[in-house]
C-alpha cells in the first residue's frame, strides 16, 4: 500500500519537497521560538497569501513573485522589532491582517472565491509543480548548508545578542539571514501546508523538543526529527484517509507536543 | 599600556544625551569601578567601550583589539529558561576568535574547559543552564566572558540578584582574575564593594563626575 502511494509522481514531489521544507522549518523554528519571534512566521504566511493572490491575478509566476515580497516583509518586520517604532507584535498584526484582506479582495475581484483560495489557505499536495520541487530542493539545500556553517554563530545570536555583538559577531547579518530563510521556507511550505498552517511547522517541533531536551544541540536535532516524522505521518494519513495534508501534519505535531509535555512533566 | 582612553566623550542613547565631555583612562592591570545612580549612563558607557555605540563627540580609543575583550552583560529574563548546556554557552565565548571558521577546534574546547575549571563549574559542564542557581548562571556567563577576554573584562552589574554570600565569592573571583593581570572595568551599584576591591573609581553622579584612584575618592577629592 505504501509502495502504491509512492508510485504517484505528485506524492513523490510532495515527499521530497515536504521533507526539505520540514527540515528548514524545524531548524529555523528553534531560533525563532527562542528569540520570541515565533509569530513572525505566522505573519509572513499571511503576507505570502496576499502576494500569491496578486501574482495569480496578474498572471505572474507565483513563486518568483511571492518570495521577494515575503523577504521584504520579513526584513521590514525585523527592523520594526529592532527599532521598537511600533511594538513587534503590533507590527506583525498590521502587516498580516492587511495582506490577508488584500489577498481576499484580489481573489474575489478576479476569479471569485473558488478552490484556488481554499488551496492557498489550507494547502494542497497537488499544488506542487516540477518547478516548485526544483526550487524547494535548491533552497532547502542552501538553508541547510547555511545553518550548518553558521550553527555556532546562530546559537550565539539566539542566546545573547548583546554579547554576540559585543564580541564582534555581526548579529544583524544573522538576523537578516534568519528572516530571509524564514521567508523562503514560509512561501515554499505554504503551497502544501496552507498559509494558515505553515507557521505551525516552525513552532511546534521547537516547542516540543524544548519540553525534554537540555542542550541547544539536542533541541535542534530532536526538532528536526519530530518535524520530519510529523510530515511523513501527516502525509500518509492524508493519502489513506483523503484528509487535508496540512491539517494532518499539524494535528500529528499537536499529538507529539502533548506526548512530550507529558514526558517532560514526568521527569521532573 | 593604556587599554581605554576616553577623551571628552559624549554618548547618546536613543537620541538622549546621557554622558557629556567625559575623560578618563584605564591602564593595563587596573580595576576600575564605574558607580552612579540609575540613568547616569553607566551601561551606556560600557556599550561605548564595546563599540556598540559611537560617541556623538570626543574620542574613545582602545589600546587593544576588540577580540581581546570579555563582556559580562546583565542577564535577561528570557535567558533564564534557555535550553542550552553550560559547555555550549561557555564555548560561545570563543566566537570572537574564529573569524570565518565555522566550527570550534580542540584548542577552543580546551580554553573553555580551563575557564570552567577556573570558575569551579567544570562539574556542571553537561548540565542545563536553566536548572542552575542564579550564582551558578552568573559564573557560567563569567566563564564565557573569560573565553573571549585576554586583556580586558567588562562587567555590567555582575552581582545584581545574587545573595550576599554568593556576591562575596564572586568579587573574590574577579579580584583574583585582576591580580593575574586582567584589566577589569565594572559597572556597579554596590559602592562599598567598589571601594573595597577596585583601585580606580569613576563616579557618574549627576553634575559631579569624579575620576581618580580609590584613595583620592576616599580622601574627598571629589568634584
Amino acid at each position: 500500500m505504501i509502495l502504491e502511494m509512492l508510485s504517484y509522481p505528485f506524492i513523490q514531489r510532495a515527499l521530497i519537497a515536504g521533507l526539505l521544507i520540514s527540515l528548514c522549518a524545524a531548524l529555523l523554528g528553534v531560533s525563532l521560538v527562542l528569540k520570541r519571534y515565533a509569530m513572525i512566521g505566522d505573519g509572513l504566511s499571511h503576507v505570502g497569501f496576499g502576494a500569491l493572490a496578486v501574482a495569480t491575478a496578474v498572471g505572474l509566476s507565483p513563486l518568483w513573485f511571492t518570495i521577494p515580497v515575503v523577504i521584504v516583509a520579513a526584513v521590514l518586520l525585523l527592523r520594526l522589532n529592532e527599532t521598537n517604532a511600533i511594538r513587534g507584535d503590533g507590527a506583525i498584526a498590521v502587516l498580516s491582517t492587511g495582506s490577508l484582506a488584500l489577498g481576499v479582495m484580489v481573489v474575489s475581484l478576479t476569479s471569485g472565491m473558488n478552490t484556488d483560495v481554499t488551496n492557498y489557505l489550507f494547502g494542497s499536495i497537488l499544488a506542487m509543480s516540477r518547478e516548485d520541487l526544483m526550487l524547494s530542493i535548491v533552497l532547502g539545500t542552501v538553508c541547510f548548508l547555511l545553518f550548518l556553517l553558521c550553527y555556532h554563530r546562530i546559537f550565539g545570536v539566539t542566546f545573547d545578542e548583546t554579547f554576540a555583538r559585543a564580541t564582534g559577531v555581526r548579529a544583524g547579518v544573522y538576523n537578516l539571514l534568519l528572516a530571509v530563510l524564514t521567508a523562503i521556507t514560509v512561501v515554499l511550505g505554504m503551497r502544501m501546508m496552507g498559509a494558515l498552517l505553515i507557521s505551525a511547522c516552525m513552532i511546534f517541533p521547537a516547542l516540543t523538543a524544548m519540553r525534554v531536551c537540555k542542550t541547544f544541540r539536542g533541541v535542534t536535532i530532536l526538532a528536526v526529527i519530530l518535524s520530519l516524522l510529523s510530515f511523513l505521518i501527516g502525509l500518509t494519513l492524508s493519502y489513506f484517509f483523503a484528509v487535508p495534508t496540512g491539517a494532518g501534519i499539524v494535528l500529528v505535531s499537536v499529538g507529539f507536543f502533548i506526548l512530550f509535555s507529558g514526558i517532560g512533566a514526568l521527569r521532573k | 599600556m593604556t587599554i581605554v582612553a576616553c577623551d571628552r566623550v559624549s554618548l547618546a542613547y536613543e537620541k538622549h544625551l546621557v554622558l557629556s565631555d567625559l575623560s578618563f583612562t584605564v591602564s593595563e592591570g587596573d580595576y576600575l569601578s564605574v558607580i552612579g545612580e540609575n540613568g547616569t549612563g553607566k551601561s551606556t558607557l560600557l556599550k561605548g567601550m564595546l563599540g556598540l555605540l559611537t560617541p556623538v563627540s570626543g574620542k574613545l580609543t582602545l589600546g587593544i583589539r576588540p577580540n581581546q575583550i570579555g563582556y559580562l552583560p546583565q542577564q535577561k529574563v528570557t535567558q533564564r529558561n534557555f535550553p542550552a548546556s553550560v559547555e555550549e554557552i561557555v564555548l560561545s565565548g570563543r566566537l570572537n576568535q574564529k573569524g570565518w571558521h565555522p566550527f570550534f577546534n580542540k584548542n577552543d574546547k580546551q580554553i573553555a574547559e580551563q575557564a570552567m575549571e577556573r570558575l569551579g563549574i567544570l562539574d556542571l559542564k553537561k548540565r542545563c543552564y536553566r536548572e542552575l542557581s542564579g550564582g551558578q548562571q552568573q559564573r557560567v556567563l563569567l566563564a564565557r566572558a573569560l573565553c573571549s577576554a585576554s586583556k580586558l573584562l567588562l562587567l555590567d552589574e555582575p552581582t545584581a540578584g545574587l545573595d550576599r554570600a554568593v556576591t562575596e565569592e564572586f568579587y573574590h573571583l574577579i579580584e583574583a582574575l585582576n591580580q593575574e593581570g586582567l584589566t577589569v572595568v565594572m559597572v556597579t551599584h554596590d559602592i562599598p564593594a567598589a571601594l573595597q576591591y577596585s583601585d580606580h573609581i569613576l563616579s557618574l553622579e549627576q553634575n559631579q563626575v569624579f575620576f581618580g584612584t580609590r584613595a583620592e575618592y576616599e580622601g574627598g577629592d571629589r568634584g
